[in-house]
């Protein structure tokens, strides 16, 4: 396998990784959405209702961030880093 | 002005800027102890904040293609993602969020984790291969990507009809703001606000709305953030709203069981002005099933990759990596008012509706609540409304009707914060919507000026040519969109919903397989872009003209339903015509790496 395919390979793992976690907080957490709405959950909002206004919000955030960094890993494993930096 | 110098000066810039801001609101609030009229006030934010950003859409003119169309791709991460978050929140973001779940409760929270969801999406499919394409606009790739003038076409078409749409609600939304601060009629108030707009894109193109839209995120975000905290703060909820209204949020479901919903009849709602709307449900029965919940959500996030004008930021940033942590930047400043939304419609819910504090309105006699200046003001702006439907003589939760746009608008002068503050969120609410407006005229403009004209008719045409038709073009679509927001159609959040459906239908798979199916080709792409359009809009006038739709799927979702057939589409034709051709499989793997040149770039 030649050095661009592991890279792609890696990648794609990565992406995997990272949509699963998006599906739990976008979508997983919300399929027990009614139910759920019962639990108090952190700063006694109702629990669906926090992650909805802040939990999945914040969690995107970091998400994003740590798939940036995991990407430019990835990225410089393989010598396919840009050179010149910001 | 030196390019190089003025970048890395860039965060002492906008921190005297924003020093200059805060210095203004203050100079404002001893204006109005010593006596400056309400409406004073309001023109004073208005117009002071609109002329710095015609100021800096003035100086960051440019006559060079690449600073017209991508901003010379220098745009640092940070300041990108501030400019990003402009360009994203709109005036649905900032006027009608918070209003839509002041009215609709915890269902339409699902645009909030849609709004940002999204992101996660574009950072991960999508941003950083299209950065590393080094294409001036979303049909720029495509047409590279598959090949071909209609494939370029069909994205055009796709693009031009989903900003279009979110467009038309901008200008409503800058109309809205102009009409109030400036008291003018509506219908001029929307060429007021055209005309601010396109003075901070007509020079400077990407350039020049790059700039002023970092200048905005400023405004916008301490407009949304200050009434928050001194609402909370005053009401005594707490000094930090966000991790405070546990109570808050608790109580107002006991209000609204106790005063018990009552459903006004056909004749009573007949007197009620037109888009105004009262609370008739419990906040927690709107799309309580969770796959409404989900559906609502899942469209906007899919959207949220589809549409171009947020796409292009994304083109400005000085490498692919910097595209990556951008996006994530994006979000973390959105975040900053999303998660604060919530906290304003709660706050403002219940300064309306608690008989226990002083300004709840409800239960008190009609002939006192009409004799509160905020009621005159914004009667008269047609935006509220109250009337003895029993004849008890008191206003009852049922009897009272506010336009969804008023809730951001008029909260701190229901909640009796000074006038400055009406007058700041005034300014931070055109500035939401203008920087979103300018972001989308631009989208279209580059893509029909960049794409049609210069790819497609006119390839040999000069570089001052290409930018007179682009600025011609941003004109005639910003007249042609006032126009449009001038017969108010469809509220503010509801084109936008609108607009995140159309975008995914017809571009969310042909972006996504590109990059990530060799296999896909030009054949496939073309069908699913026609053909999930045509399948979403279809859709939407079933529903409209009486369908009963299937699966669930409303007006507001019809987005799945186009992009499931534009997924099937686009495969299935994919694998019955040839497969792409040795040039465009390498150059898909080009992309896929950071390193080396961009794909259309010579550099």
């Amino acid at each position: 396998m030649s050095n661009q395919q592991k890279h792609w390979e890696k990648s794609r793992g990565l992406l995997m990784i990272t949509l699963a976690i998006w599906f739990v907080f976008s979508i997983g957490i919300f399929l027990f959405g009614a139910e759920m709405n019962e639990v108090t959950g952190p700063f006694g909002y109702p629990w669906t209702y926090w992650f909805t206004c802040q939990g999945s919000l914040g969690a995107f955030v970091i998400l994003i961030f740590w798939f940036a960094n995991r990407q430019e890993k990835i990225d410089e494993e393989f010598g396919f880093s840009e050179r010149e930096d910001e | 002005m030196k390019q190089g110098n003025f970048i890395d000066n860039l965060p002492k810039i906008y921190g005297i800027y924003t020093g200059g801001f805060i210095g203004f609101i203050i100079i404002m609030a001893i204006a109005e102890q010593m006596g400056m009229t309400a409406k004073a006030i309001g023109i004073a934010f208005v117009a002071f904040t609109v002329f710095i950003y015609a100021l800096i859409g003035y100086l960051s003119r440019t006559a060079q293609a690449d600073a017209y169309y991508v901003a010379g791709r220098q745009v640092p991460t940070v300041f990108n993602g501030m400019a990003t978050a402009a360009d994203w929140m709109s005036g649905a973001s900032f006027v009608a969020m918070a209003g839509g779940i002041y009215f609709k409760g915890y269902g339409y929270m699902a645009l909030l984790v849609g709004w940002t969801g999204g992101y996660v999406l574009v950072a991960s499919l999508l941003a950083p291969y299209l950065r590393k394409f080094g294409c001036y606009t979303v049909p720029d790739f495509v047409g590279t990507r598959y090949g071909g003038n209609l494939a370029r076409f069909s994205a055009v078409v796709v693009l031009t009809v989903a900003s279009f749409t979110y467009v038309t609600a901008q200008i409503n939304a800058t109309g809205t703001i102009a009409s109030v601060a400036l008291d003018i009629p509506f219908q001029y108030a929307v060429y007021i606000g055209l005309i601010s707009i396109l003075l901070c894109s007509m020079l400077g193109g990407m350039r020049g709305v790059t700039w002023t839209q970092v200048a905005q995120y400023i405004v916008l975000i301490i407009a949304y953030l200050l009434p928050v905290f001194w609402i909370s703060n005053k009401m005594g909820a707490g000094f930090f709203p966000h991790f405070m209204l546990a109570d808050e949020v608790a109580r107002i479901g006991e209000l609204e069981s106790q005063f018990g919903f009552v459903k006004n009849s056909a004749a009573d709602l007949a007197t009620v002005p037109k888009g105004l709307a009262g609370i008739t449900k419990a906040h927690s029965a709107v799309n309580a099933s969770p796959w409404q919940f989900i559906s609502l959500a899942l469209a906007m996030m899919m959207g949220t990759a589809s549409l171009p004008h947020v796409m292009m930021r994304y083109f400005t940033t000085p490498s692919v990596k910097a595209a990556r942590k951008s996006v994530g930047w994006s979000l973390f400043f959105i975040f900053l008012l999303y998660s604060s939304a919530p906290m304003l419609a709660t706050l403002s819910k219940l300064s309306l509706i608690d008989p226990n504090l002083s300004t709840g309105i409800i239960g008190k006699s009609i002939a006192e609540v009409q004799a509160i200046d905020w009621y005159q003001n914004w009667n008269q702006a047609n935006l509220m409304f109250i009337s003895d439907f029993n004849g008890n003589g008191t206003v009852e939760l049922n009897e009272f009707f506010m336009g969804g746009k008023a809730v951001v608008l008029a909260t701190p002068e229901i909640a009796g914060l000074p006038y400055v503050i009406s007058g700041l969120v005034a300014a931070g609410g055109m500035a939401a919507a203008m920087s979103t407006a300018d972001g989308l005229i631009l989208a279209i403009a580059n893509a029909i000026s960049h794409d049609v004209y210069y790819k497609i008719i006119d390839p040999k045409a000069e570089t001052a040519k290409r930018l007179v038709v682009a600025r011609v073009l941003l004109v005639v679509i910003g007249f042609a969109g006032a126009t449009i927001a001038a017969m108010e159609i469809q509220g503010i959040l509801g084109s936008v919903i609108w607009a995140f459906d159309f975008a995914m239908s017809g571009l969310f798979f042909p972006l996504v397989l590109g990059v990530w199916w060799k296999r896909a080709n030009r054949q496939g792409a073309i069908a699913g872009m026609l053909g999930g359009l045509a399948a979403g809009t279809w859709y939407l006038v079933w529903v409209r003209t009486g369908g009963s739709g299937f699966l669930g799927i409303t007006q507001l979702t019809f987005g799945i339903f186009g992009s499931a057939v534009s997924l099937v589409a686009m495969v299935v034709v994919s694998l019955m015509t040839q497969e792409p051709d040795k040039a465009t499989q390498k150059m898909v793997d080009e992309v896929r790496i950071p390193s080396g040149k961009t794909i259309l770039g010579k550099q």
